[in-house]
């Protein structure tokens, strides 16, 4: 459905560009087919790359004998770790900021000790991709298979199977501290107590992992690869020992990244293979090789006891979690301490005590998925509240109402929410969305409604100094140019920018060209991860585009003879205003131009232009470029933008301050589930947020709806089986994700607080969107039966035997 | 082994090309006549970003072999808009629907949606859900796609 913008007309006459649903500039060449992505580009000479991936999820590898693939006709090398200058290095994510206790151990190649199944043990690269395939098939690996351990809670116990060459299998543990937990439950006149899990989760993006690479005439190893962090080109060079400055990562069009693209996939062993050979070397892999080699979305165990006094208020919240980092660390400890900061949701509790651990066994390694840490509490945190609401006789709504967070109020790790939290405006806008209940067709058909908050960080955590750059130009003719590091994985991130940009030098958006994803030519703007590309590049496009402005208007006020403050910019031309109290995005309150807007906040409306004919008045934005560059004034600026930062909090009572900010939404969803074969079909998704400004509603719009099903997949059918570290559902015909007749009729609503982080106010809504799907589809099919499903996905043979039917 | 020698008209244009007899119409497509809007991304006839019209139907390049359809008419998603870049409706619809995010399932969406329409010119919201249900889409939840559609139902 076309989305709903709440309460917001009458403030959006203040912007030219942003606000408007436009479509996205790089939607042209994506419906030509035009778009050239990792894998839709060939050089002369090119070879084909092929990993030989480990038959076994515990090993010791013995000896790899590769003479008989150096000699089959059109290999051209094979490595293995003794190839590799560095093959152990240490995984910083595209971080600039050192800081201990996050750091885990990158291996390129397998040595030793085999961790997982699918790990990379050998590169080939050859003539063509049939006789690199080939190749594989002959490398001789001689394995001494290992006992293995693939449940983490068994992983935890002394002396079970070391994963790793460290002695303890558990990575890290966190503690969150509040209150006194005893006492709390003392108070309680209500206590819930369950035990929830969720699976692992494949990102399925439709873009596998892919690559190109070649050795440029200066030397620099050049790696065009679909990522999300071209700052992996430090990792890269680490590893073959080369310095930083000479390797170089290009990110075209990514087909998809929901934090599957945020670790190092192809970007190595292409450089390996270009550095040995001298060649252009490319490299995708299959589906199957993607579902079993890259990192997946942490199966969680969690352990939740929540306590509430009779009218419904939470006193006491105790949490044990339990992650499954799979067979290394990369991101486990980072994802680890979103769940903990997020562990209790967007409620208020005065006394909790939350235990969280990451575990390595020998299953597939696990890393960033979107929501990162999100999702897993919240289907837990969530379903307790419907629990509690149930006992008490309370609406889920009602219940919630009674215990949401709101503005100045302290989380469970006492940081104050001092920027906006509208979740209770969210949560009665989506039940007013779902309308009157459906009536079940048939008997053995069941209604039910479920609803479920969350309060999903966006921007990294601020202990990492996070920072982002962008150069914005104006040429001679008056276009705009924007030169930017952010990797485009399909969320609009580089078209928001060139909307920031044409919003505030006043020129058409398809006035203004974007250059991303370069870490040689564009300034570096940090990853393409934890929903922060809107917030952080998105306000250094803003700081340099002001600086251009200001630049463009001095120059203007001495062509018309007057102060810069009198002047305005809108369709290539500067002129001057007559009544205006407020330059353009600077959010200067004037009280004599504020507005109430929705009951809520006050808003900055710029007073209506009145430009009248007289040339005096009017120039051309053209006119005045030329006039800077006769002057050698400059018309560029790089900004740099700095996220604020924290040192890092005490680990031991999780107080202290992780996040720049938070969105807030909910999600309503109405199910029938037929009781006779357990199956559920949802009817509707209500999905409310925040967005705090909407930069492009076309692009938030499609967050929001993708972000449903996103989360729905993982309600309803997402499962990366594993029995004994091997991958039962290697392809998409086992991993099933949503298609279009499962996809329901996803209804938006936007509110726009202005009290986000980003530029314009706006928040971060690229991982919120998909996090309390799963907790409202349980809850919707807890109302139908009444029966609770403890485990995701939501499979018919899992309601069937909590009907007791099988 | 051994290579054969196939005609294929690929939007309009004809081909002489030698290939293995394993060869795949996918890479046919993408590598030697260098059309690389037709994409990759499963290999095994599950997700449909490979799509394209073969002699009026709507078939799957990773599980099409291209000596089997030696001397076909073939569409890809290249050959849509006007020589002179005129979109057609339906690509219209996608940019106007929001049916675009990261475009890695663009092409084969928007060939399946033609076939749709080419078959049966006023499909119902069910109808295009049902005919679009083997063309996976990860962004966007298929809402937009199936607006688009919708669209230029008549």
């Amino acid at each position: 459905m076309i989305a709903k913008r709440a309460d917001t007309e009458s403030v959006k006459a203040e912007y030219r560009v942003i606000g408007k649903p436009l479509p996205r500039h790089d939607a042209w060449g994506k419906v030509y087919g035009e778009t050239k992505y990792s894998n839709d580009y060939k050089l002369p000479n090119m070879l084909y790359g092929k990993v030989l991936r480990s038959r076994y999820a515990a090993a010791r590898l013995l000896s790899i004998d590769t003479r008989d693939a150096e000699k089959l006709p059109g290999v051209v090398s094979v490595m293995t770790a003794k190839d590799v200058q560095n093959n152990e290095t240490v995984t910083r994510f595209g971080q600039t900021h050192a800081v201990g206790g996050f750091e885990g151990l990158y291996r390129v190649l397998a040595d030793k000790k085999i961790r997982f199944k699918g790990e990379a043990v050998a590169l080939v690269a050859a003539e063509r991709r049939d006789i690199a395939e080939k190749a594989i098939d002959l490398i001789k690996v001689e394995y001494e298979p290992l006992e293995g351990v693939f449940d983490p809670v068994a992983a935890m116990q002394p002396g079970a199977y070391q994963v790793g060459e460290d002695k303890s299998n558990v990575i890290c543990s966190y503690k969150v501290r509040k209150g006194n937990i005893e006492e709390g439950f003392a108070h309680a006149d209500v206590i819930v107590e369950n035990t929830y899990r969720v699976p692992m989760v494949d990102h399925a993006y439709l873009e596998p992992e892919s690559g190109m690479a070649w050795l440029d005439d200066d030397g620099v190893i050049t790696i065009r690869a679909a990522t999300q962090v071209i700052e992996h080109f430090r990792g890269v060079a680490d590893v073959l020992g080369l310095p930083h400055n000479k390797v170089r990562v290009i990110a075209p069009m990514v087909g998809g990244g929901f934090g599957g693209k945020e670790d190092i996939t192809v970007e190595t062993y292409l450089a390996l293979l270009v550095w040995k050979t001298g060649r252009p070397v490319s490299l995708t892999y299959t589906r199957e090789e993607s579902i079993i080699a890259h990192g997946k979305r942490h199966p969680y165990i969690m352990r939740y006891k929540t306590g509430a006094t009779k009218d419904g208020k939470l006193v006491a919240m105790e949490a044990e979690l339990i992650s499954d980092a799979g067979g290394y660390v990369y991101l486990s400890p980072w994802v680890l301490l979103y769940s903990t900061v997020q562990a209790t949701g967007p409620y208020d509790i005065a006394h909790v005590r939350v235990d969280t651990h990451t575990v390595l066994t020998n299953n597939t390694f696990c890393s960033a998925n979107r929501g990162f840490g999100g999702p897993q509490p919240c289907f837990a945190y969530e379903s307790q509240l419907d629990e509690l609401a149930k006992q008490l006789n309370l609406s889920p709504l009602e219940i919630r109402k009674r215990n949401y967070l709101h503005t100045g109020d302290a989380m469970a790790t006492g940081r104050v929410l001092e920027h906006r939290v509208e979740t209770e405006q969210t949560a009665e806008k989506v039940l007013e969305a779902l309308g009157p209940p459906s009536k079940p067709k048939s008997p053995p058909e069941k209604i039910g409604r479920g609803v479920a908050s969350s309060m999903t960080s966006y921007g990294r955590m601020m202990f990492l100094h996070d920072t982002s750059r962008s150069f914005v130009s104006l040429d001679l003719d008056g276009s705009v140019t924007v030169r930017c590091g952010v990797q485009d994985i399909g969320g609009g991130q580089a078209s928001s920018l060139a909307q920031i940009a044409a919003e505030i030098l006043g020129v058409p958006l398809s006035d203004v060209n974007v250059y991303i994803g370069d870490s040689a030519l564009t300034p570096l703007a940090g990853t393409t991860t934890a929903t922060r590309q809107l917030y952080m590049s998105g306000n250094a496009t803003l700081k340099a585009a002001r600086v251009v402005r200001d630049n463009l208007l001095k120059k203007a006020a001495e062509i018309l003879n007057t102060s810069p403050e009198n002047l305005d910019l809108k369709d290539r031309e500067i002129f001057i205003q007559n009544h205006r109290k407020d330059t353009l995005g600077l959010k200067k309150t004037d009280p004599e131009c504020n507005v109430n807007y929705g009951g809520t906040r006050k808003a900055v409306v710029a007073v209506e232009t009145c430009v009248d004919d007289d040339s005096d008045r009017v120039v051309a934005l053209e006119d005045v470029v030329k006039a800077c560059a006769a002057e050698g004034m400059p018309l560029f600026n790089v900004a740099q933008f700095n996220a604020p930062t924290r040192e890092l909090i005490d680990f031991k009572t999780g107080q202290g301050k992780v996040f720049a900010d938070f969105t807030f939404g909910t999600q309503a969803i109405e199910v029938s589930v037929d009781e006779e074969t357990g199956k559920v079909t949802v009817l509707k998704i209500v999905s409310c947020y925040d967005v705090g400004q909407a930069i492009n509603p076309l692009s938030a719009e499609g967050q929001l709806e993708g972000g449903a099903l996103y989360g729905l997949g993982y309600g309803m059918m997402e499962n990366v089986i594993m029995e004994k570290g091997i991958t039962l559902s290697p392809t998409l015909a086992e991993y099933l994700i949503p298609t279009a007749v499962d996809a329901p009729d996803v209804e938006t609503i936007m509110i726009e607080s202005g009290g986000g982080v980003g530029p314009f106010g706006a928040k971060g809504i690229g991982e919120p969107s998909c996090v309390p799907t799963a907790p409202a589809l349980a809850n919707a099919v807890s109302d139908a039966l009444g029966v609770r499903i403890y485990e995701l996905p939501i499979t018919p043979e899992k309601i069937l035997k909590a009907l007791g039917k099988i | 082994m051994k290579k054969y020698t196939i005609h294929l008209t690929v939007n309009g244009e004809k081909h002489t090309l030698e290939v293995y007899p394993n060869a795949l119409l996918l890479n046919v497509i993408r590598e030697d006549i260098g059309l690389t809007g037709t994409k990759y991304a499963c290999g095994t006839g599950q997700c449909g970003a490979c799509t394209v019209e073969v002699n009026g139907e709507p078939v799957l390049g990773c599980m099409t072999l291209a000596v089997a359809v030696d001397g076909a008419e073939i569409k890809t998603i290249e050959g849509l808009a006007q020589p002179d870049g005129t979109l057609d409706p339906l690509q219209e619809a996608f940019l106007d629907t929001n049916a675009v995010q990261c475009g890695f399932c663009t092409s084969g969406m928007i060939l399946i949606g033609k076939d749709l329409l080419n078959k049966n010119p006023s499909p119902s919201e069910s109808e295009i859900r049902n005919h679009i249900k083997g063309n996976l889409c990860r962004c966007t939840g298929y809402n937009g796609i199936t607006r688009a559609i919708l669209k230029c139902s008549k």
